[in-house]
């Protein structure tokens, strides 16, 4: 066996550091990362030693553990030293996407390809970005609009997960709201590419979508993608994009409170929830879906194992979802079993990179027969 | 006013100055300086020859002023103006300019720090010309102590002033004293019984003479300064005539109600009329009235029916007593964390998962168990999981390292493998064994066959994987060493919980008028050199209210408290400042705004000339009436209107 000396290398430290990845300094190596992570319900994947080896500047770049953590934040929710896992992670794969160490995974590099050249990570053309818009009768968003309406690239492209843009735009319809949609030329908000470390890109596609929004005086945006809700919210701001950014399941909790919102039709099922990672950890909105789903009449509302600042990651954050999982260590069929566990029908979810996971995981663990996936817009906008 | 005639000394502190200010151009630039006479440099101004320096000087050259340019006042004032002092000159014609703390250490910018040390020593120079001679005054000091909180610091400190022969009134708020140790079963690292080396001590302190044993009581205000405090202090009503009682204890016995046992930690139960424990000084019960039957119903009286002595008193009324005393001593001791809010750890789900405290009594002989390490449904656990550092060093909760629960995590090992077959797992981030002999019974407990995991614990749970799981509580976590995640099924979980401020240490801080820092524990005048002073003269802090420590530790603060005490009780007097603040009655409108502000009630309104007036002992010269006086009628000694233009005049040179 070939013995493997390393010798720290305080070079490879620097670079890290300088790409935002401060908080390695704080770790103090108790591993509770580790032992929180979902990575380590399917196979071994020490986020500690991974630190540690970026402390002492031993990153192997070339290895596949520096493109597996999800930024899901279970670690950060509970870390002693607050190290902020996502932001660390990001500085490592900056070094490998922007200074060019190590090996970008294949996919990875395609969807980052699409994004650059197309403006979504599937590849379609940017001209058909609102086509699934084009028989609903809904307004392009025009100065004076009082709330723009983004779905996520998925939410536009996307066959079933395009229901949701559909579904909210009927919920929004119903109640008669002053809203509009981008025209072609907005691109993916990046933010899931900014957290696989391309950076650059990331800027661009900020600066493109912050242009327009600015030119169009856009105020108030409507999203039904966590991670755009993220990005726009707090990301948006340091390039100068300012606005207030609402998420669906906020809005219509909202309305359900203010009475503007009335279910009409039933919807006898057992439904339990999925937490985003991106609506929990992140943002800690927690209650309003569930205040969304329980006030719709007929539903049997039942939480499973993990929830709210417990919940188990789908898996397709941080670039993930483009990227392949091999069987068996997909968090999202884990996920699945939770739902079965307490007899769900239903598993409602308000992330379009949920509802594409947990659409795939329902085929490979053949349980499309028990259990269907729907956006929280869904759900509401059939009860309606 | 004499003409002034001032010497500068500029101080290198070695490298500490100089190494960033130029003191040669400083001392040039103050030589140039209106009314300097002499402007020198030394390498440490505060040694011996260094202060030769100055006195020389000042008789040589007669100076009437000096200046010494060099570290904080804080560290250094005093030993000038006693040098200064001793050359003839009133102390207070003396000034110092930091050029360490405010200048040299704050920029490596050579240029911009001489700059700086110029501007600060001019305007030093600048203001010594307009001081006046100022003489303090002497207070006599009362030779009786207060000491708060009946722990084994409280405990500890009161019998060393107590047997000096000085008076000491021990206030605690639990109807005995013995505190947390005396819930503990063993102590590290020479297993000694805790009870059996406490007790002594606490029945001592209920029987020395010169101890006045306050339990069951609070202190509810605290005015006057160092020498003369004024206490109030609340005995809380017992409901039974300690003078009438023996602890006979028929009371206890006949008595047919229970409630939870506060001692035990819940494990336990004790009567509606109880003491806390056996061994309890004062061996005086109290009645809860929140569980007597009478109190809640009106019917029932069996103690007052079998106390042959007539002790029972139901209509006893909550008495107020007021205290004179020279000293304090607080010594309130702290909570245990609880660990409810770490859901993941199970605690309050899982019946098998203890804190280390509530494991303390089911060790204990006297305790719930009689001392047996059962599980809840009685019988032997077959392995225990201790887990460290639980709410401690943990950004969500304290940040600090809790400092004793290595220690008793390793005599939990030792207990659970002397009284059970168990296997016994710590689970640790990093051993911290400090102390005396520490180290050596960490080995000690290494030979005993203890598993050390290093790796904090992401999660409790009974959700079993195998059927070797099942029925257990799983920990589960990162063994780092390894490298992977460990699983390991175990019958008992034992929370070592961090050690945290008292829940109303704000309050007692506000009563004292001490200070807390970020963590919540009080804060001693000086981290290394002053650790048992408080920021307020004639009050003393002892034990884990500083912060968490041992109880070897404990006793050392202690007793280095009470001999803090003890050497201003046998001094007699306490001298106080003289930069204090004055009233000027001609000006005094007797509107009373200083009345109100002054943070030490230190003014009063005399009635018949409706003029404000402040008492000097209890100034501290914090100069809040001064600013707020409409009429500018308050002159701050020392800190003149004319002395801070003249200062702020010279800063701007």
């Amino acid at each position: 066996m070939e013995i493997e000396l390393l010798t720290p290398s305080k070079e490879t430290t620097d670079i890290i550091l300088e790409e935002g990845g401060d908080d390695l300094k704080s770790c103090f190596q108790c591993g509770l990362c580790t032992g929180v992570c979902p990575w380590n319900r399917v196979t071994t994947f020490s986020l500690r030693k991974l630190i540690h080896k970026a402390q002492l500047g031993v990153v192997d770049f070339e290895d596949d553990e520096v493109w597996r953590c999800v930024a899901c934040n279970a670690c950060v929710e509970r870390c002693p030293r607050d190290v902020q896992m996502p932001l660390l992670m990001r500085a490592i794969r900056r070094v490998i996407m922007e200074v060019g160490a190590g090996i970008v995974p294949h996919s990875l590099r395609i969807s980052e390809k699409n994004i650059s050249a197309v403006g979504n990570p599937l590849g379609e053309p940017a001209e058909k970005r609102m086509d699934w818009a084009k028989d609903l009768g809904v307004k392009t968003f025009t100065k004076g609009t009082e709330m723009l309406y983004f779905p996520c690239c998925y939410q536009a492209y996307d066959p079933p997960t395009r229901k949701a843009a559909i579904a909210t735009v009927n919920i929004l319809k119903k109640i008669k709201a002053d809203f509009g949609i981008p025209d072609n030329s907005v691109v993916c908000c990046g933010e899931s590419i900014r957290k696989a470390g391309a950076e650059s890109l990331y800027r661009k596609l900020a600066e493109t979508n912050i242009k327009i929004f600015n030119d169009l005086g856009v105020k108030k945006i409507l999203v039904t993608s966590p991670h755009c809700y993220h990005t726009f919210k707090d990301e948006y701001p340091e390039f100068g994009g300012n606005y207030e950014v609402i998420h669906l399941s906020q809005y219509l909790d909202q309305l359900i409170r203010g009475g503007k919102l009335k279910f009409t039709k039933p919807l006898v099922k057992k439904v339990t929830y999925h937490d985003s990672c991106c609506l929990g950890r992140y943002q800690r909105i927690y209650d309003e879906h569930r205040q969304v789903l329980t006030s719709i009449p007929g539903i049997e509302f039942e939480e499973m194992r993990d929830n709210r600042e417990y919940s188990l990651c789908c898996g397709g954050c941080a670039g993930r979802l483009w990227m392949e999982t091999k069987k068996g260590e997909r968090f999202s069929e884990l996920r699945l079993e939770q739902v079965a566990e307490v007899g769900a029908e239903i598993l409602a979810v308000s992330c379009p990179y949920c509802m594409a996971n947990f659409n795939d995981a329902v085929l490979t663990t053949g349980k499309s027969e028990t259990i269907e996936i729907k956006d929280l817009s869904e759900l509401v906008s059939e009860a309606l | 006013m004499e003409t002034p005639k001032i010497g500068v000394y500029v101080c290198h502190c070695g490298s500490n100055i100089a190494g960033t200010v130029d003191v040669q151009q400083v001392v040039e630039f103050a030589k140039k300086l209106d009314s300097v006479v002499v402007a020198r440099e030394y390498k440490f101004m505060c040694s011996d020859p260094g202060q030769n320096m100055i006195k020389e000087d000042i008789k040589n050259l007669k100076l009437n002023r000096v200046v010494v340019a060099s570290c904080s006042p804080l560290l250094h004032e005093p030993t000038f103006r006693h040098a200064v002092q001793e050359a003839g000159l009133n102390p207070y014609l003396f000034e110092m300019a930091n050029i360490r703390e405010q200048c040299s250490w704050t920029t490596e910018d050579h240029e911009k720090a001489t700059e700086k040390a110029k501007a600060l020593v001019s305007a030093a120079v600048k203001r010594v010309r307009y001081h006046q001679p100022l003489e303090t005054k002497d207070v006599p000091v009362n030779p009786a102590t207060l000491i708060v909180g009946g722990g084994i610091a409280g405990i500890q400190a009161a019998l060393e002033i107590a047997d000096a022969g000085h008076k000491v009134y021990l206030v605690e708020k639990d109807p005995s004293i013995g505190g947390h140790m005396i819930q503990f079963d063993k102590t590290f690292p020479t297993l000694d019984c805790s009870a059996c080396i406490l007790t002594p001590k606490m029945t001592s302190a209920g029987s020395h003479p010169n101890i006045e044993l306050m339990t069951y009581s609070e202190v509810e205000d605290v005015s006057g300064f160092i020498g003369n405090f004024k206490v109030r202090v609340r005995k809380k009503a017992r409901f039974v005539d300690e003078e009438k009682c023996n602890g006979c204890g028929v009371c206890m016995e006949k008595c047919p109600w229970k409630a939870p046992s506060e001692f035990d930690l819940g494990l336990g139960e004790r009567k509606a009329i109880y003491t806390p424990f056996p061994q309890a000084v004062p061996n005086i019960p109290v009645i809860d009235k929140e569980h007597c039957v009478y109190f809640l119903r009106g019917r029932c009286r069996a103690c007052e029916k079998f106390c042959e002595r007539g002790a029972i008193d139901f209509e006893q009324q909550d008495k107020i007593v007021e205290l004179e005393v020279g000293n304090i001593i607080i010594a309130t001791g702290y909570d245990p964390f609880d660990p409810t809010p770490i859901v993941k750890y199970g605690y309050n789900r899982y019946p098998n998962v203890y804190t280390a405290l509530e494991f303390e009594r089911l060790c204990n002989a006297a305790g719930p168990t009689g001392g047996k390490i059962v599980l809840r449904d009685g019988s032997e656990p077959k392995s225990v999981a201790i887990i460290h550092c639980v709410g401690s060093r943990d950004e969500n909760y304290h940040r600090y390292c809790s400092r004793v629960c290595c220690m008793y995590a390793l005599k939990y090992s030792h207990l659970i493998k002397e009284k059970t077959e168990a296997d016994v797992y710590q689970m640790y981030i990093d051993m911290r064994c400090f102390g005396k002999g520490y180290e050596e019974f960490y080995e000690r407990l290494s030979k005993e066959g203890v598993k050390f995991i290093r790796g904090k614990v992401a999660e409790v749970t009974d959700r079993a994987l195998t059927d070797e799981e099942k029925g257990k509580l799983i920990v589960c976590g990162e063994d780092t060493l390894l490298g992977t995640v460990i699983r390991v099924p175990v019958d008992m979980v034992i929370l070592c919980i961090a050690l945290e401020p008292r829940s109303d240490a704000k309050q007692v801080a506000q009563l004292f008028r001490i200070s807390q820092g970020a963590d919540g524990f009080f804060i001693e005048r000086h981290p290394k050199l002053d650790p048992v002073a408080t920021m307020t003269d004639g009050i003393f802090i002892a034990g884990c209210c500083q912060g968490p420590k041992d109880i070897p530790d404990t006793v050392a603060q202690a007793s280095a408290a009470a001999t803090r005490v003890l050497s201003l009780i046998s001094k007699g007097k306490v001298e106080l400042e003289a930069t204090v603040a004055v009233i000027d009655e001609e000006k005094c409108s007797g509107c009373r705004v200083c009345n109100i502000l002054c943070p030490y009630n230190a003014i009063t309104f005399i009635e018949d000339k409706e003029v404000s007036r402040v008492n000097e002992a209890l100034c501290k010269g914090c100069g809040t009436c001064v600013a707020a006086c409409p009429s500018a009628a308050i002159t701050h000694k020392h800190f003149t209107t004319e002395e801070i233009m003249a200062e702020i005049e010279g800063v701007l040179v």
